[in-house]
């Protein structure tokens, strides 16, 4: 496995094989924990691993170099998947100064026991010097975290993005042309929907000031290196970061006995009277980081939800939940679903929190007592071409 | 009016330019912001906005 991005400059991370569920993403291709040695007259660590593998990050960085050697370990984002590894590391080295943001110095404070850590505070534009080259940092607040922060070696073009470009991808490889760019671009979308899609503001911002730097190489914390589709990888964010629209269409439901699946079904046979892509999910059965990822990108999305016990079915109600964090924009669509004497709950409470994620409504609930007439099912067909119709635009 | 940092993320509220994306009018002054907005950035809540010295 080749780990080397520039000369001098090696990844020692670790590669998750068997890791499915990261806090509630469900993570079918693993993840890696990337974190990096720079060699120089002074030795950098630029930040850690998930704590039960620190032991295997100390040993890659023992197998390039002396941890006497190591003068600064770089934290760029305070979160335990990156910092869990920094009290091992900290305590191998007890020369090294620990290099972090004021805002990064108090959450690393609340996460672990730092009173024998040794501190160096840099602030946005500060640098340090190793030898040849440069460590440069940039703050870029809720990408991911608002302590979290970008290290730039200009000599090497260097970006050490953190969380920003990053895939949950475990491979043998650490390169992006290693990998059939795809894959890597599905993973790399997959990320930014489940992670970051609700902080595109910070985002566009921190393009660009990226766009400033001379950027060859993009290292984030998570998955493969760029150093060959940077150009793919940038384009792709601009798009993501205004959840620009698609010639998509999604059909997102639960249901009970059926009624308001086939009311889904009636919708998705409107929509494809268009030249639209469609996505058809009942909740039970596509997991919500699949269902996140595709709302990134889509034109449409009708929900819909049969009412239970006077509100919602709460597997739809837990996916809602999280795509109003996710804070997606751009989107328009409708609720439906069947009721039996209720008309409380149901597309009602659908509705409330489409209005809540502010998806522009298209028209009015769509609903049926018990099983829905052919006039409703034609209602339903109908709704369903005017999001193709909708839809089918973003493909011209 | 003074202008409002956020303490969390650093997201500057400028009363001239409101937050329109969240239905906040261009003109308003941050006391007179409704209590359950939020930092379009971060998501935290007015308690978490210190004035900014000019």
């Amino acid at each position: 496995m080749n780990t080397t991005l520039k000369e001098g400059i090696d990844w020692v991370g670790y590669i998750d094989w068997t890791v499915r569920d990261f806090h509630g993403y469900k993570t079918d291709s693993g993840s890696t924990y990337n974190a990096y040695l720079i060699r120089d007259e002074q030795c950098a660590v630029i930040d850690a691993v998930k704590a039960p593998y620190v032991d295997k990050y100390i040993a890659r960085i023992k197998a390039l170099t002396d941890l006497e050697n190591i003068r600064y370990v770089v934290c760029n984002h305070a979160e335990p998947d990156h910092s869990g590894g920094l009290p091992g590391i900290m305590e191998a080295c007890p020369q090294a100064e620990l290099v972090c943001n004021a805002k990064c110095k108090d959450a690393l404070e609340k996460h672990f026991d730092t009173s024998t850590w040794k501190w160096r505070i840099v602030e946005d534009g500060d640098s340090i010097s190793l030898g040849k080259r440069t460590l440069s940092f940039i703050n870029t607040p809720m990408v991911h975290w608002p302590e979290s922060m970008f290290t730039y070696v200009p000599e090497d073009k260097l970006l050490f993005s953190m969380d920003a470009f990053g895939q949950h991808f475990a491979t043998a490889f650490r390169f992006d042309d290693e990998e059939p760019l795809e894959v890597i671009m599905q993973e790399a979308k997959a990320y930014y929907a489940n992670i970051v899609m609700l902080y595109g503001r910070p985002i566009a911002q921190t393009l660009d000031r990226a766009a400033e730097l001379e950027i060859e190489m993009i290292a984030p914390s998570h998955g493969v290196i760029w150093r060959s589709h940077l150009k793919e990888v940038l384009a792709a964010y601009r798009k993501w970061v205004v959840c620009k629209p698609t010639p998509k269409v999604i059909v997102l439901y639960a249901t009970m006995w059926q009624a308001t699946e086939h009311m889904a079904e009636a919708i998705l046979e409107g929509v494809q009277e268009f030249e639209v892509e469609a996505r058809f999910y009942n909740v039970d059965a596509t997991h919500s980081t699949q269902i996140a990822t595709e709302v990134l990108d889509c034109a449409a999305i009708a929900i819909g939800s049969p009412t239970l016990n006077n509100t919602l079915m709460p597997n739809l109600a837990g996916v809602l939940c999280y795509l109003k964090g996710l804070r997606p924009t751009q989107k328009q669509g409708f609720a439906f679903g069947s009721y039996g004497w209720s008309k409380r709950g149901g597309a009602s409470e659908v509705e409330d929190a489409m209005k809540e994620m502010k998806i522009e409504l298209m028209q009015e609930p769509i609903r049926s007592q018990y099983v829905p007439t052919p006039e409703i099912l034609e209602e339903c067909r109908e709704a369903g071409r005017a999001m193709g119709r909708y839809a089918e635009q973003f493909g011209k | 009016m003074k202008k409002y940092i956020c303490d969390v993320c650093g997201w500057i509220y400028d009363p001239e330019v409101g937050d329109p994306d969240s239905g906040i009018a261009p003109g308003t002054a941050f006391e007179d912001i409704p209590d359950d907005w939020e930092c379009p950035e971060c998501g935290v809540g007015k308690d978490d906005f210190s004035a900014l010295e000019s």
